[in-house]
């Protein structure tokens, strides 16, 4: 039995099935579902009420958000010690400083690796935010439930990621699995 | 101190499978989710598809036999679409999205880390900006809290057995290229 949790990778179809049971489980104990970037404005709410209390107070975003540890921001710390548990059983993923794929395109450099990754970064909380939610609440928790806003985000955020990767890594890239 | 310590606690153990999934799926990868973008590695198609239609069944279940309303999104049209396009360039920029972005940097990877810390810019910027944006994008094409099967009068069943019948042959058809 343990064994199993120490496998390096499960099926996809098992681990959406179960990701699938957890929604049920989430729906039906507090009635709401997964998500992630609300509980991250929510901690970004949190670490400037530390230095500019008033202004976390006055803004109307950090208001609608809410700025506390609640059910979601302890669903997120969840996440990653489950993720780190999980990463630990199977003996740690062995992994180089950078992805191949980006290596290989954008070269050995650290420093643009991560310039890059915080500009992502910003751009998915940016876009998220807009939007109203991230691949969690609206691509797995909205479109479970059919909602159209979600279905429409989900169908979009594919179709950009889709074209700005071909922009980036274009054909011909080194194969990395 | 929180004010329910139980459901701090259930936010808790929920979040750990959620991650503890996310890492065993392999999704929370940058290899895993650009090898998607570029339809070399379908790991993440075949994780969320699956999540949706198991997901959906059950909540929609919830939903009609146990009176629990469903949580929908506000469908602001153009603000959805924007966001979108932005939170996808964003995605293919740093190769994971919120959760998957925490799943990996709790591993260890710095540059998962690197974007969860921009994310934290990206948040505060958004948080600074949103008030002019409640006043313009947010109110154009705003059609409420629609579902599909509100949009379509078709029932929720419909949907999920149109879901089943395109994930299955889809499936079965990943399944046999990626084994030749």
């Amino acid at each position: 039995m343990l064994r199993f949790f120490c496998l390096r990778r499960w099926s996809p179809y098992a681990t959406g099935a179960l990701l699938g049971v957890l929604s049920w489980f989430a729906f039906a104990t507090t009635g709401k579902l997964l998500g992630v970037s609300t509980a991250l404005v929510k901690t970004v709410g949190m670490a400037e009420s530390a230095v500019a209390p008033g202004h976390v107070a006055a803004n109307p975003y950090f208001a609608k958000t809410g700025v506390k540890v609640d059910w979601e921001w302890m669903l997120v710390l969840g996440i990653a010690l489950g993720a780190w548990t999980a990463g630990r059983l199977s003996g740690g993923e062995e992994r180089k400083e950078l992805p191949a794929m980006w290596e290989s395109r954008f070269g050995a450099s650290r420093g643009k690796r991560y310039a890059a990754a915080f500009a992502g970064g910003g751009l998915v909380m940016y876009g998220a935010r807009m939007a109203g939610g991230c691949t969690s609440g609206h691509g797995i928790s909205g479109s479970l439930q059919l909602a159209v806003s979600s279905w429409a985000f989900f169908l979009t955020i594919f179709a950009a990621a889709v074209a700005v990767s071909a922009l980036l890594y274009g054909r011909g890239t080194s194969d990395a699995r | 101190m929180p004010a329910e310590l139980p459901l701090m606690l259930l936010g808790l153990a929920t979040g750990f499978v959620f991650g503890f999934l996310l890492q065993k799926s392999g999704v929370a990868r940058f290899e895993t989710i650009i090898g998607q973008f570029v339809f070399r590695d379908f790991t993440m198609l075949k994780v969320m598809l699956t999540a949706i239609i198991v997901g959906g069944v059950g909540v929609y279940g919830i939903h009609e036999f146990g009176g629990k309303d469903l949580v929908i999104k506000q469908a602001q049209m153009d603000a959805v679409l924007l966001g979108g396009l932005i939170f996808g360039a964003g995605m293919a920029l740093l190769g994971y999205c919120p959760g998957t972005a925490v799943a990996s940097a709790a591993q260890g990877n710095r540059d998962a880390l690197a974007g969860l810390l921009g994310m934290f810019a990206g948040g505060a910027m958004f948080a600074e900006n949103f008030s002019y944006y409640a006043a313009t994008l947010l109110k154009r094409h705003d059609l409420g809290k629609p579902t599909l099967p509100d949009l379509t009068g078709l029932p929720a069943w419909l949907f999920f057995a149109a879901l089943i019948a395109v994930a299955l042959p889809l499936f079965a058809w990943l399944e046999r290229r990626e084994r030749s």
